[in-house]
């Protein structure tokens, strides 16, 4: 399947759900050590949990992982991930803030509101994709991203553990961006590698 | 570039934009929401044109400087009452543990809750004295920008509803009696009791526009400083430290710290995980 890639991807961004930690393990751990895009990532998990998703990514990926900080500069072949409890959005100065305000389809952090304002501060150079999960959260976002010019990327619901999510995402998607986890996998290597030669 | 069928939500503002209106609004009203981190305000301005019914922001600005009430009604998207009592009980175990201890050794206690919205924070910290026996002696101050946040704060009514998590909030935090006895139950509300609310003054401040009205020994100021840009957090924390008696104690948020203020060499960590400071000079 061919795609055609954009010249200019700044960032990804991901949101996941139910099944979503091994949907995004398989997706970057073929990720090589060199790769030069920041991917943040909204994955649900309850609140009360300690954030440990980091820990667990850390021996899963070649790159850089951490937990988004408040006011952190996003850094180009980093992996970050929302912290349990707040909203993660991102600044037009490509710096990471937090909001404290009401839960989006009972998740905070919810996957709509990384992706809006993601959207708003990349625009047509962000890559946006929405996996597995049993909610709806995302879809806006990905519409938003898809009215901005960004690429929108939906894992095959037919191969997600939880199709609700990706499903809800697809008016917002072209037809060959519907993509099972490997395809999605070598779309970003390849990403990785175009904006590479950017550099 | 502005789409004329934009939905709400689009992100289709420039931040030249919210700029205008947040000049307009300081002009105007005086509150001040220049220095707010842009990303979130986008989406809260983007939720009032949606639940005020205006097209764009210019539609949006031109109708609060021409009416007080749709300014107050915007005044409510800006700003972002929720909350829950108790909220990271863990925050609240530290400060009987670390911080209790030494509020004992004051005859008399001032307390300055900042940003205290619709008053959940509040009535924890009263709770939370007055479990320890220092309530009797303390005056807490808790401050907002938001008049109706502050006014429902006053009444110290809150949905019933949210009791269970409030109730489990409070006994991880270590609280020593049955959450039910501190308020009054009807079909919807829990009417918090006024013995709690006679130590407690609400009034109106701005940690972006006002000065310090009184010294204290312990700030708790949770999940404001996240939404302000890097000088403003500065001038809050600012604020504190000048507030704060020598020795005094600051709690904040789990995601904010004096560490990459100026002041971060003013404050001692007690607990890191808890984000609570201690004074160092004073």
């Amino acid at each position: 399947m061919k795609h055609k890639m954009k010249s200019q991807i700044e960032a990804i961004v991901i949101g996941a759900s139910a099944g979503g930690i091994q949907a995004i393990s398989t997706i970057l751990s073929g990720l090589p050590a060199s790769f030069q895009l920041p991917i943040i990532i909204v994955l649900h998990i309850p609140s009360s949990h300690p954030s440990t998703l980091s820990k667990l990514f850390k021996n899963i990926v070649k790159i850089d992982v951490k937990e988004a900080e408040e006011k952190e500069n996003i850094k180009r072949g980093t992996i970050y991930f929302a912290s349990p409890g707040y909203h993660l959005l991102i600044e037009k100065d490509h710096t990471f803030s937090f909001s404290n305000e009401a839960p989006v389809y009972f998740s905070r952090p919810s996957i709509d509101v990384t992706f809006e304002s993601a959207a708003w501060t990349y625009g047509e150079k962000l890559v946006a994709l929405l996996l597995t999960g049993a909610n709806q959260d995302g879809a806006n976002g990905l519409r938003i991203i898809k009215e901005s010019g960004g690429t929108t990327i939906v894992q095959d619901p037919a191969g997600a553990e939880q199709p609700e999510m990706p499903r809800s995402g697809l008016p917002y998607v072209l037809p060959e961006n519907i993509m099972s986890l490997n395809q999605i996998s070598e779309y970003l290597l390849k990403a990785g590698q175009e904006s590479g030669k950017m550099l | 570039m502005h789409n004329s069928d934009s939905t709400p939500h689009s992100p289709d503002t420039t931040v030249q934009e919210i700029a205008d209106l947040f000049e307009a609004i300081y002009v105007r009203y005086k509150y001040d929401f220049r220095q707010y981190s842009v990303a979130s305000m986008n989406r809260r301005i983007h939720q009032a044109l949606l639940g005020m019914g205006r097209k764009t922001i210019a539609d949006l600005q031109k109708t609060i400087l021409e009416d007080p009430l749709c300014f107050n009604d915007l005044l409510q998207f800006l700003t972002i009452p929720v909350s829950e009592m108790f909220r990271d009980p863990s925050y609240y175990k530290a400060i009987r543990e670390s911080v209790v201890p030494v509020l004992r050794t004051y005859p008399s206690l001032k307390i300055w809750i900042a940003g205290c919205s619709t008053g959940e924070e509040v009535y924890s910290f009263a709770i939370l004295l007055k479990e320890e026996g220092l309530l009797d002696r303390t005056i807490i101050y808790a401050t907002d920008i938001n008049e109706i946040s502050l006014k429902k704060a006053e009444s110290g009514i809150f949905r019933i509803k949210d009791m269970p998590k409030f109730t489990t909030n409070y006994l991880k935090a270590g609280g020593k009696k049955e959450f039910s006895s501190y308020y009054t139950a009807d079909s919807d509300s829990a009417i918090f009791n006024s013995s709690l609310k006679k130590h407690i003054t609400f009034n109106d401040h701005s940690l972006a526009t006002d000065h310090v009205f009184s010294e204290v020994q312990f700030v708790s100021c949770r999940n404001v400083l996240i939404y302000f840009q890097s000088k403003l957090q500065e001038r809050a924390i600012g604020l504190f430290h000048e507030s704060l008696c020598r020795k005094g104690f600051l709690g904040l948020g789990p995601k904010e710290s004096v560490m990459f203020t100026k002041y971060k060499n003013e404050f001692r960590p007690v607990d890191m995980k808890d984000r609570i400071y201690q004074k160092l000079q004073g």
